[in-house]
């Protein structure tokens, strides 16, 4: 399962900084706010929040802060869609000619530097109030950078960013003005604008960090070196003298009933997690939006709602069932501390199940309530490129439509691969099919190594099933190797059986049933050998492949790579094809976690739609394994560390330990494992985290936070432990691997 | 009572964990009083010479002194239980070991295995509610308590600490006297003293029948048998981990609470926490204050409160009765005087500097024992190691005892770091502090349909940008968890 954030993070208005989080963990919720669920500011609104699932809810609380200008995203969603609308600001639907009609627009700002935030003028304006409306709910700390993000850049190269950053707002915004707070000009125009209740977007010059290179540029644009300067659906109006003539001409109004392109200014393709977030956050900065999902049936013919994989066939069912094991495990220790029964506890898989699957219910209707109440329009349909600005919709029975947006984003993810082998479709069942299986698997073979098949096959052994897990090669290929042998070990102490370097060559039915009988035969990877064994169900876990491939990409020659289906897109999800982007597991070189794509989502509305600069970073991403024994990490492998950094470089600090609650319990010592590697020239800088242990999630988020602050092994070393908890053996690690000293822990 | 007592006390011989009734108390009590009378003779035993004198074997103390000896220090440690009035008494290792952290945490952990248990029918476990075995666990917990007190001791072996079990008070500036359980005397003469004596439980001694019939959290860990329908007076943090797992147990509690819960910590977050615990059962009586205690012929106690805002009185029987209202440091039997350490006249703690230094040069004092400190484990911990590194020359580094994270273990946990709301809004001002904040709901609670109305978390800083974390307060599960890594940030 991915392990990825889902709403938690929708409802973040929270901090913009591009931190993800574990998700799954109460932890992670701790960085998100929603400014979705109102509350922004006032008092706590604890009903709201907590009929929504793990989200965090709520934003700031603080009578004091003095709201007017700073609307709330909720009272700016409403009017601003109305005062749009009135003005003919939504296209007719199938408006084909129109976009045909229209060259493809240039393309959008791709790198943002910035002229700084936009700026709230005298008039009373909605438009802005949304942009505004970003940091009411999100810590005010984290909000866009106001200057260049990069220091080390050449003048040129920023002068050309700068440059497309402009025409970025020119084109994306009905109405824009760049002016100066003090200039009456500029107040005139304002009030004109005002008075004709049209919402525009401003740049106050003068309370921009670079306001003077705007203001050359902008000259070079417009040939005009005045303010105010002012855009009419990106036509150059001129200055205040040429604009009051306009509007007595009619030119003025004209302009501004000029009707949009497209039917809609974004079109988002897979409602999952990075779509959903991007799709709302679009809506919540007053643009039309559209969200295309469907999800295509499994070979066993397991379907879902709302919401994509994390919801439904990931995180959120994962963690559940995960929990459901732990629960195994806490029975089993209960005794150990006094609770007094003598019966064998069985487990029942339906009820599970069907709580699972209720909740997961409750999650799908309100991601429904959420689109609606942000008046994004949802179809669910199957949405298909078929040439530029267009797209095919088809829904269950075939029925299609047609429509046009100014801007798509691409957030289809991925489904679980299948082997190619005799038997694999037809009898085989993967991750998609596990959550909602109506009985219990019995004996299983889980194919893989991945974290979905550790994960798996954890949870099933944790329920009392009889699981082998069969691998291939490496396990959690691309996690430290030393931590993912250590999480396999401590499932086959707890009865998971695993067979190294096997492959299945083929599956075939003995039995029908819930479950039947299956028989596989695998081969070594090493020689003739081959095996064969009776299992009732044979789970597939060995990778996922991106929803690329029958999406009309090549329709309008969006880039794929050929060989893993993903699409590259630039540092700001821009795809090759200008006004197509893309989040979530189908980008290139990134990240397959949920909190990574919402955040990517979330930024590249607020770039594409607000003015904002901010770009998502992917680096020191914390994700936890939530096998039997938890595996929380953040930053890099010891593997990568040295690869980067040179082995001489590096001084890793470990250790064992014995959680306090599993001493009692008489659970193993000399297990949990913590581990932390340092870069000893650059002041021992901490540059991976590795820790294995019951609640890794929990612990891993914290350590997250501060290792995107540079944490170095004196701060570790410096800071007070809460105790007793399994977090604290950070603060007290003393014992460098290279000097090979014992790890194990004796007695306390 | 008293054969039953010395049944334990035969079955329990050794290292700590014996629980006594009070004829033993008396007779350990007389024993010392004979040993102070006799320092005070001086007789002239034989003097031992040390680098290093550390008085208290708890958190701190043991730090320090291993920490001193690592480094080539000659170090002796001297640690004495008093047995608590009712007789219990326990190993090396000090509060937190024996009735403190450590049993707090695993009785806590026994009462969230009792959710769990609960929560386990809605993952698809078939189980029925189950009872719960009191002497099973406290069992377990001793048994636990008893292998780290072992292992203290195999520590200070291994690293050539000398240690006494006496009760030891001062001569001199330079020389103790120490009394062993059987009134043998020692002295013991060091260079450097640390003084680590922590604090023991306050009993409301003007309270008729408190000190008779009441019990403390000294007491408490090492029952054998069940506590029954408890009232806890007092509204620090251990009375309401006590009161919270007591509950969690499936026992009737109560707690007692004069005025407000959690003193000094965020005041909105310590109403959370009780609202919580009144949700899963355990019951508060609020602006009441006993007036006494009373044992009824059937051994139940009745006890009689007084409502401080109407003035009226009422009464209830419990089983026990566990007074949880505070601590008072272990200072006066140690004949400060003599070696002209002062303390402080209300808090009758040690005063000390920023060096952990006493009003003598060569005095030193860590822990719960010193003035204005945090009473935690870790903290103790770290400022006894700086100190031995001090002393030996190693560092100077000092100990910040400012942003210390903690975390009290109550049945929905609450882990703070840094400044409570009201402590910021003291020192900054209301219009420069803002505070972030949200309900949620952990996933988990979804499933098992929990209540997740108070689990909470919030963010104090200054309003100003770039917005200073001031602190940062988390109440759900596993908040000790969460709270760690979050502490470095803040830190």
């Amino acid at each position: 399962m991915r392990v990825r954030d889902d709403r938690s993070a929708q409802g973040r208005g929270g901090s913009g900084s591009p931190r993800a989080q574990v998700h799954g963990t109460a932890g992670s919720q701790g960085r998100t706010c929603a400014a979705a669920a109102g509350g922004v500011t006032g008092e706590p609104t604890p009903i709201a929040s907590r009929e929504t699932h793990c989200h965090l809810v709520a934003g700031l609380r603080n009578a004091r802060w003095d709201p007017p200008q700073w609307t709330s995203p909720k009272q700016q969603n409403g009017p601003t869609r109305g005062s749009a609308t009135l003005l003919g600001y939504t296209a007719k639907a199938g408006s084909d000619t129109a976009a045909l009609a229209q060259p493809p627009p240039p393309p959008p700002p791709r790198a943002p530097t910035s002229p700084g935030s936009v700026k709230v003028g005298a008039v009373p304006n909605r438009r802005l109030g949304s942009v505004r409306g970003v940091p009411v709910s999100s810590p005010p700390g984290r909000r866009a950078r106001l200057s260049y993000p990069g220091t080390g850049r050449s003048s040129s190269e920023a002068r050309e960013e700068l440059r497309r950053r402009l025409m970025g707002l020119i084109e994306g915004n009905r109405v824009m003005i760049f002016s100066k707070s003090y200039c009456p000009h500029s107040a005139r125009i304002k009030d004109l604008f005002s008075s004709l209740g049209v919402e525009c977007n401003i740049l106050e010059l003068d309370q921009v960090d670079d306001g003077a290179n705007v203001q050359e540029v902008l000259s070079e644009i417009t040939n005009q070196r005045t303010v105010p300067n002012i855009f009419v659906n990106k036509v150059h109006m001129g200055g205040c003298d040429r604009t009051f003539q306009a509007h007595q001409s009619g030119l003025l109004q004209k302009l501004l009933q000029e009707d949009s392109a497209y039917e809609y200014d974004l079109i988002v393709i897979g409602g999952g997690s990075g779509g959903l977030a991007c799709a709302q956050e679009a809506a919540i900065l007053g643009k039309k939006v559209m969200v295309l999902d469907f999800v295509v049936p499994t070979p066993q013919g397991t379907s879902w709602g709302l919401g994509g994989t994390c919801v439904n066939v990931g995180c959120v069912p994962k963690k559940l069932m995960h929990q459901a094991a732990l629960l195994g495990q806490a029975l089993k220790d209960s005794r150990k501390f006094g609770w007094e029964y003598s019966h064998q506890v069985k487990h029942n898989w339906e009820t599970m199940i069907e709580a699972i699957q209720n909740h997961i219910g409750s999650l799908n209707w309100g991601y429904r309530l959420s689109l609606r109440e942000k008046a994004v329009t949802y179809v669910n349909s199957y949405g298909e490129f078929v040439e530029h600005h267009k797209i095919k919709a088809t829904n269950r029975k075939g029925q299609e439509t047609y429509y046009t947006a100014g801007k798509f984003v691409l957030a289809t993810g991925q489904r679980p691969r299948y082997l190619g082998i005799p038997g694999d479709k037809e009898y085989c069942i993967t991750s998609d099919d596990l959550f909602s299986l109506p009985y219990c698997p019995g004996k299983t073979l889980v194919v893989g190594a991945s974290y979905v098949a550790l994960e798996c096959g954890g949870f099933l052994a944790g329920i009392g099933l009889d699981v082998t897990i069969m691998v291939r090669s490496v396990l959690l290929r691309g996690f430290d190797q030393e931590m993912a042998e250590k999480v396999a070990s401590y499932m086959e102490q707890h009865g998971v059986k695993f067979l190294r370097k096997f492959v299945p060559v083929m599956v075939q039915q003995l039995e029908k049933g819930s479950p039947g009988k299956l028989k596989v035969v695998a081969k070594s990877t090493e020689g003739p050998e081959t095996i064969e064994e009776i299992y009732n169900t044979v789970l597939l876990a060995i990778g996922r492949a991106s929803c690329t491939r029958r999406i009309g990409l090549e329709k309008i020659g969006v880039k794929v790579n050929e060989k893993s289906g993903k699409i590259p897109v630039n540092d700001a999800e821009q795809t090759n094809v200008p006004y197509v982007y893309a989040v979530g597991d189908i980008l290139e070189g990134k990240l397959e976690l949920t909190p990574i794509a919402i955040q990517a989502g979330k930024l590249l509305a607020r770039r594409l739609f607000a003015g904002s600069l901010e770009k998502c970073d992917y680096v020191n991403v914390p994700t936890t394994v939530f096998a039997p024994l938890e595996y929380g990490c953040c930053g890099l492998s010891e593997e990568k560390a040295i690869e980067v950094h040179k082995k001489e470089n590096l001084e890793v600090y470990h250790t064992f330990f014995w959680p306090l609650e599993w001493t009692v319990a008489g659970r193993d010592n000399n297990t949990c494992y913590a581990k932390i590697i340092c870069n000893k020239f650059d002041n021992d800088r901490v540059i991976g985290f590795h820790v294995l242990g019951p609640n890794a999630g929990e612990i891993t988020q914290g350590f997250a936070a501060a290792m995107k602050c540079g944490l170095t092994k004196q701060q570790l070393d410096d800071t007070i432990g809460i105790h007793p908890t399994c977090g604290e053996v950070f603060t007290t690690l003393e014992i460098t691997k290279s000097s090979g000293l014992d790890i194990t822990q004796k007695g306390c | 009572m008293a054969a039953m007592a010395a049944a334990m006390a035969a079955a329990l011989p050794g290292a700590g964990g014996r629980f006594r009734w009070r004829i033993g108390a008396a007779a350990a009590a007389a024993a010392a009083a004979g040993g102070v009378r006799g320092a005070a003779r001086r007789a002239a035993a034989g003097r031992q010479n040390y680098d290093l004198l550390v008085i208290g074997g708890g958190s701190g103390g043991l730090a320090c002194a291993k920490e001193a000896a690592q480094l080539g220090k000659k170090v002796a440690v001297v640690d004495y239980v008093e047995p608590s009035p009712r007789g219990t008494r326990w190993g090396l290792g000090g509060t937190c070991v024996n009735v403190g952290c450590i049993p707090k945490k695993l009785m806590h952990q026994a009462a969230l295995l009792g959710g769990m248990v609960r929560d386990a029918p809605h993952y698809g476990w078939a189980l029925q509610p189950v009872p719960h075995n009191w002497t099973t666990m406290a069992e377990a917990v001793q048994n636990h308590v008893k292998s780290l007190n072992w292992g203290h001791r195999v520590q200070l072996q291994d690293r050539k600490v000398m240690y006494f079990n006496i009760k030891a008070s001062f001569v001199d500036a330079h020389t103790i006297c120490g009394v062993s359980k059987g009134g043998k005397e020692t002295l013991l003469s060091a260079e450097h003293i640390v003084i680590a004596t922590g604090g023991r439980p306050r009993y409301p001694t003007h309270i008729e029948g408190a000190l008779e019939y009441g019990i403390t959290s000294d007491d408490l860990f090492w029952l054998k048998e069940s506590p029954g329908k408890t009232l806890v007076v007092g509204a620090s943090y251990v009375a309401l981990e006590c009161a919270g797992f007591l509950t969690g147990l499936g026992l009737d509690t109560t707690v007692m609470i004069r005025s407000i819960p959690l003193r000094g910590f965020d005041q909105q977050m310590s109403s959370l926490v009780t609202e919580y615990m009144a949700s899963q059962g355990t019951r508060f009586l609020r602006g009441c204050t006993p007036s006494r205690v009373r044992r009824l012929p059937d051994g139940q106690l009745q006890v009689t409160w007084e409502d401080l805002s109407s003035g009226k009185e009422d009464m209830g029987t419990f089983n026990t009765v566990l007074w949880a209202i505070g601590r008072i440091p272990e200072t006066r039997s140690l004949n400060l005087e003599k070696a002209g350490v002062h303390t402080s006249p209300t808090s009758q703690k040690i005063l000390v500097d920023a060096q952990e230094t006493t009003s003598v040069p060569h005095i030193y004092a860590i822990g719960d024992v010193a003035e204005g400190r945090p009473e935690l484990t870790p903290t103790a911990i770290m400022a006894g190691k700086l100190l031995a590194q001090r002393l030996c020359g190693q560092s100077s580094d000092v100990m910040d005892y400012d942003n210390v994270p903690t975390t009290v273990f109550t049945p929905l946990e609450y882990g703070c770091v840094g400044l409570s709301e009201e402590e910021a809004v003291a020192r900054h001002g209301e219009e420069h502090v803002e505070v972030y904040h949200a309900y949620y709901k952990p996933l988990e609670f979804t499933v098992a349909e929990r209540d997740a109305s108070q689990c909470y978390i919030k963010m104090v800083c200054l309003q100003k940008p770039p917005q200073l974390v001031l602190g940062l307060h988390f109440l759900g599960p596993n908040a000790g968890e969460v709270t760690q890594g979050f502490a470095l940030g803040i830190k």
